[in-house]
């Protein structure tokens, strides 16, 4: 690896290892919290990798119209607020109903 | 490429800073220290976001992630039980960890693999002003049905939440 | 470093713009062939140093002021024992402050209750950063400048959220889910009043802003009065200011989100407060009142001045709803956002849409279309308050029907009971008949 991969500039792959670090770790938490709101958090850190992904090639690949990264980011963003407010209002209806938000617990189709 | 030593070194910081914060979001043991790592990454995205120069995208993350979508984990935290708020993890953890590491693994191969197309245009000036054009000129529909989602997402919000038997809800 | 002490010393600088001087000291390191990066850092640190300057003495002098006028209107004296005036009353409170042992719960959550304080301060004094303090006198001239400011005020409430949190205390607790909750209401109407100007002036920058105001020798407040008590009403809301203070009241949960701090990280909190004060009280004046600009005075008078001068003319405002208004509940306060100042917000949207197509095809003249806007909002948001007072406000009534002493209501007296013994624990009914 020569040396001026690594710290001397900011090259496009290292953007984006940085979103697939934050993209796995985002699997990591959603596939092992037992807490739905944990599992919420994981989603949304996943969320935030692929926009940190779009950001990049917005910043470094030929295209015809180079802001259209951005814009889709923005998408993505809103698209996450209303995931959010649509899954926390879940986990408090599932609390109300079922007394707990353990996802190991909520297997009510399991039967 | 960005050669400037002052945004390299910026970037590398809030990176690591991002990474590890998140990497305490699956390692802590209290649920609002979870969500208090979780604001710091998002923060820590939105300074990668300003090193790329989408000044816009950055402030919105920041208005919208750290401001409001923190705010309803907090909410979702403090409105379930106590006994629910350690952040502890299912028997799914050891494959969890397998399947994280091997996508991480495959996308890096990826990324390195790639020929990419790097383009020579240096950073974007003021984007405010041309994501609203590009949002009312090609995006327009795409921008029409986001607000048709948000307003069906509160609509939903407010229908799953509500109590039986107030204000005649179902 | 002698250039710099002649700098200093022989050149006289227009002293009416502090960025010439600045802009001379990043033109010597320029000349010195210094490395690129320290002209960024030097500047960044020039303007660190004189916001942060601003903001201690803003701190301690905003103490005095305010104990002073809130004493003045309650006709009280207020602190007037140590040294003339009582000025020197905010130094001798630090100092006890600073003496103070800094006690922790033993169940707090020791690094959330310890960052807390300092997480609070941090927005407030960013905020400064981005406001333009004369013509080129921004220290971070940021484009989407009024979502930023947005941003920093809503990081504030999940710092005191923190505190409450970390301190493992009911009361505490209850100030932090009450700040929560007054920041989602608060949010949306702050908001919205704020778009309506950045539909107005046709720029998010705040420095564009006030340029845009210094080039129709317009106020935003004269053209658009409502979201200026919008803005005004739930500022005051997110800062936990008098009228609005439930995250900390006193009389009912004993300080909030604050009841475990002492010593010098309640004096942070403190300040924090004055310094958010300070910081919404420098957004209003920038983006209602017009900043560094005011006619033909900024032309004499340094910018930054013109412009301390308007924050300081919004703080006492906010002084005196302090001192006058009593506290509102919480149903009420989050009631008022919702029911109220959403609406009206949106409303006062439309309108402005509305007159920015009208003023943008037409192509009139701004010196008729100016004050023809100004009429029409102020009437406008004169109509709507009167409107919602009527629909949803309380009833006026000049004669009360409800008795007012003790002594005009009939009390009926209590009818006789017997002894059942029918039924009933035996234990009761012997009770009774004793």
């Amino acid at each position: 690896m020569p040396p001026d991969l690594l710290l001397a500039a900011i090259r496009l792959e290292h953007v984006l290892v940085l979103g697939a670090l934050l993209f796995s770790i985002g699997i990591l938490i959603a596939l092992s919290k037992r807490n739905a709101v944990g599992v919420l958090m994981g989603v949304e850190l996943m969320l935030n990798a692929v926009n940190v992904t779009l950001i990049a090639f917005a910043r470094f690949v030929v295209s015809p119209r180079p802001l259209d990264g951005q814009v889709f980011a923005i998408f993505v963003i809103t698209v996450a607020a209303a995931e959010a407010a649509v899954a926390l209002a879940l986990a408090v209806a599932v609390y109300r109903h079922r007394e707990t938000v353990n996802i190991d617990e909520i297997d009510l189709l399991r039967w | 490429m960005i050669t400037d030593t002052g945004i390299v070194v910026a970037f590398y910081v809030i990176g690591i800073t991002t990474v590890a914060s998140a990497l305490m979001v699956a390692a802590v043991r209290d649920l609002i220290h979870a969500v208090l790592f979780l604001v710091l990454s998002f923060v820590g995205v939105a300074g990668i976001y300003v090193v790329l120069s989408a000044d816009f995208v950055a402030v919105a993350q920041i208005l919208i992630y750290a401001g409001a979508i923190s705010v309803l984990l907090v909410f979702a935290v403090m409105l379930t039980p106590a006994g629910d708020r350690r952040n502890s993890e299912t028997a799914f953890r050891a494959p969890a960890a397998v399947l994280a590491g091997l996508v991480l693994a495959v996308t890096v191969f990826v990324i390195y693999d790639t020929n990419w197309r790097i383009a020579s245009h240096g950073q974007f000036g003021a984007t405010a002003a041309s994501l609203g054009r590009a949002f009312f000129k090609p995006y327009i529909v795409p921008f029409e049905v986001a607000s048709v989602l948000l307003v069906a997402a509160m609509v939903g919000a407010i229908a799953l939440t509500q109590e039986e038997g107030e204000d005649g809800a179902a | 470093m002698p250039a710099l002490l002649t700098l200093i010393t022989h050149n006289w600088y227009d002293i009416r713009d502090l960025s010439n001087l600045s802009g001379k000291i990043e033109q010597l390191i320029r000349d010195a062939n210094g490395p690129g990066w320290l002209v960024f850092v030097v500047s960044a640190l020039l303007g660190a140093a004189g916001i942060v300057s601003f903001i201690g003495v803003a701190a301690i002098i905003n103490i005095w002021i305010e104990r002073r006028v809130v004493g003045r209107m309650q006709s009280r004296l207020g602190p007037n024992r140590a040294g003339p005036f009582g000025l020197l009353q905010p130094v001798a409170d630090a100092m006890k402050l600073m003496q103070k042992e800094v006690l922790q719960p033993k169940v707090a959550d020791g690094l959330v209750f310890s960052l807390a304080p300092i997480a609070f301060t941090v927005p407030g004094i960013l905020v400064m950063a981005v406001l333009p303090w004369g013509r080129n006198m921004a220290l971070a001239n940021v484009d989407a400048g009024v979502i930023f400011i947005l941003a920093l005020t809503s990081l504030g409430a999940l710092a005191v959220f923190a505190g409450g949190y970390g301190s493992n205390n009911k009361y505490a607790l209850f100030g932090a889910m009450r700040v929560i909750a007054m920041l989602v209401t608060y949010e949306i109407p702050s908001v919205l009043a704020l778009l309506g100007l950045v539909l107005f002036s046709g720029t998010m920058n705040l420095s564009g802003i006030v340029l845009f105001q210094a080039k129709y020798w317009t106020p935003l407040l004269l053209v658009q009065p409502l979201p200026f008590i919008i803005y005004f009403i739930s500022s005051s809301a997110e800062l936990n200011r008098t009228p609005a203070d439930l995250a900390e009241a006193e009389s009912e949960i004993a300080g909030g989100y604050h009841v475990e701090y002492s010593g010098m990280k309640f004096g942070l909190f403190y300040a924090a407060e004055l310094i958010n004060a300070v910081s919404v009280s420098a957004i209003i004046a920038t983006v209602f009142l017009g900043g560094w600009w005011f006619y033909k005075l900024d032309e004499v008078v340094p910018g930054w001045m013109i412009f301390i001068g308007k924050i300081y003319a919004v703080y006492f405002l906010f002084v005196w709803t302090r001192g006058t208004l009593p506290r509102f509940r919480i149903d009420q306060l989050l009631a008022f956002a919702w029911k109220w100042m959403t609406p009206m917000a949106f409303l006062n949207l439309v309108l402005v849409a509305a007159e920015v197509l009208i003023w943008n095809e037409t192509g009139v003249s701004a010196g008729l279309v100016l004050p023809l806007y100004a009429v029409i909002n102020t009437a406008f948001a004169g109509a709507l308050i009167v409107a919602w007072v009527k629909v949803m406000g309380p009833k006026f009534s000049r004669f009360p029907e409800r008795l007012r002493y003790y002594s005009q209501i009939d009390v009926p007296s209590l009818p006789a009971v017997a002894p059942r013994m029918d039924e009933g624990a035996p234990g009761l009914t012997e009770g009774r008949s004793a």
